[in-house]
């Protein structure tokens, strides 16, 4: 079969041809095509990988604000709670004192009426004393203007002294 | 039940499909038989018969075969250099001068050599001619046996395979400038064209054949894929840019898988080389598996070579033959028949350009695998 004897001629050309053409496509070609698919394929690998690490890390940081909020809350609440019970306090205090204050004085206020009353009781007696003399003075003299009611009037004493 | 419908329906025509397909490996020898008979009665009959008839066999070998002009449409051929080794040292000259005689009818001087070309060989002409007017001595299976010059002549098959090496620059080294250009970004135009293969030989070829240090051979193979399926695409185009039978020429497919082999046995590590001369088996059988594995190394490249080449040029041979059918009968009609078929093979053809190119790739890879293999 004459087809199947290579003729030198071809072999020779193809030989050439097609190592030149290896050669020169694998510096220019295959090796910076394959490079960059390497790259590329890396860099998507790796953004999926970012991607879902960026993923995680929402889910953690919404996680975390959920923690901070439900402590922020608890604070909020612990603040408010301590508040009332310093406000009761402060009241209650107030209150405490205002009564004892108002206690004292009323107190002052009692035993200054009552020395008020005693002082008044003891000058209203010193009137009241000078008062009757006086009077009884006047009716005295009044009674014992003539002799004959003085008379009387010392039977009147005589008979209610009883000469026991 | 609707679906079942359908899915018979598809089985029937896929049966179909496949059934015409392997009617091709019983029609193909057939048409050789053909040949052989047609050729037979050439022979038998009275010479200015034979010229008359129209021979299929010849007219296909002579289309599947290089050529040292290039026919472009009716009796228009475009002359190609002529470059021959011979003893009188380089000569060279258009083909042209031959004027279209391919019978060992005419011969051409130069430097003191004569020289005929006979069925596109050149051979150093007879002093004299025979009886049909042939400077050549023709043996007894009507094949010249006068002496050749070296012939390095740019014929029809090394301008396709210029063709193809400045088509392949062309498109590889713009798409290499395209991945320069958009760094990291998706690819576009040609570069999405050509990434795909370049994935599916690197991931479905080199990888699973070749392991982690596939990177070394990627060029060896991504070129010889491209270069084959290429060129059997070109083979396909019936008109200019086309035509040459150059994947199915065994200079080429035999120069492809030495290249295969020399790349086997430069990698081959220790594990491939005491495979083939210490096997794990009794020492007496060494006498035997031996020598079948030092043949094993040689068949691998041959049957590479043998395989491209014979795939290649049964598809050209089988279109040849249909469209032939039509001239064989000399009858309009048969076209009705014979178009349509060669259409279908034709298609069939597309569909081998890529599985040839895939499959030696494949199996370079796979040999370049075996012989880099670790075994632990």
């Amino acid at each position: 079969m004459e087809l199947l004897v290579p003729e030198i001629g071809l072999v020779v050309f193809q030989t050439i041809a097609f190592l030149l053409l290896m050669f020169v496509l694998a510096k220019f070609a295959w090796k910076p095509v394959l490079a960059a698919i390497k790259e590329r394929e890396h860099n998507i690998d790796e953004a999926l990988n970012k991607a879902e690490l960026a993923k995680q890390e929402m889910v953690r940081l919404a996680a975390q604000n959920e923690e901070l909020m439900k402590e922020a809350r608890a604070e909020r609440d612990l603040m408010l709670k301590e508040a009332k019970t310093l406000k009761d306090s402060i009241v209650n205090e107030a209150k405490h004192s205002a009564q004892t204050e108002g206690a004292k004085l009323i107190e002052k206020a009692r035993i200054e009426i009552e020395n008020q009353k005693k002082a008044a009781l003891a000058e209203l007696k010193d009137q009241v004393s000078s008062l009757s003399i006086d009077i009884a003075e006047r009716v005295l003299r009044n009674q014992l203007a003539d002799k004959a009611k003085q008379q009387d009037f010392v039977a009147d004493l005589l008979k209610d002294i009883e000469l026991n | 039940m609707d679906c079942s419908h359908v899915f018979d329906f598809k089985v029937n025509r896929l049966t179909l499909v496949f059934t015409l397909f392997l009617a091709l490996f019983f029609v193909t020898p057939l048409l050789y038989a053909q040949e052989d008979t047609s050729k037979a009665t050439v022979t038998a009959h009275a010479e200015p018969e034979a010229e008359k008839k129209f021979n299929l066999g010849k007219f296909a070998l002579h289309h599947i075969a290089d050529s040292h002009s290039w026919h472009v449409i009716g009796d228009t051929f475009i002359g190609l250099p002529v470059i021959l080794y011979s003893q009188g040292g380089l000569v060279m000259f258009n083909s042209n001068e031959f004027h279209g005689d391919d019978e060992a009818k005419l011969v051409i001087e130069r430097a003191g050599q004569r020289f005929v070309k006979l069925h596109e060989k050149i051979y150093y002409a007879s002093e004299t001619a025979n009886a049909e007017g042939e400077y050549v001595e023709l043996g007894a299976d009507h094949h010249a046996t006068n002496a050749r010059p070296l012939d390095f002549s740019i014929t029809k098959n090394v301008c396709t395979l210029i063709l193809s090496v400045v088509v392949m620059l062309a498109i590889f080294l713009n798409v290499a400038n395209g991945y320069k250009k958009r760094v990291g970004k998706s690819p576009k135009g040609l570069q999405s064209w050509v990434e795909p293969l370049i994935l599916f030989v690197r991931d479905d070829i080199a990888r699973p054949n070749l392991g982690h240090k596939y990177e070394r051979f990627m060029p060896y193979l991504l070129t010889v894929f491209f270069f084959i399926w290429i060129n059997n695409m070109l083979g396909l185009v019936p008109f200019l840019p086309g035509g040459a039978n150059l994947t199915g020429n065994i200079a080429v497919t035999a120069v492809l898988s030495v290249i295969t082999l020399i790349i086997v046995v430069t990698n081959g590590n220790k594990y491939y080389w005491k495979h083939i001369f210490t096997p794990d088996v009794p020492w007496w059988l060494y006498i035997v598996l031996v020598p079948v594995e030092i043949i094993g190394v040689f068949t691998k490249p041959i049957a590479l070579a043998i395989r491209l080449f014979a795939n290649i040029t049964a598809g050209h041979i089988l279109m040849l033959s249909l469209i032939g059918l039509i001239f064989v009968f000399n009858s309009v009609y048969v076209s009705l028949v014979s178009v349509p078929f060669a259409l279908f093979i034709g298609a069939i053809e597309l569909l081998v350009a890529f599985i040839q190119a895939f499959i030696f790739t494949m199996l370079s890879a796979l040999f370049i695998g075996m012989a880099i293999e670790e075994h632990h």
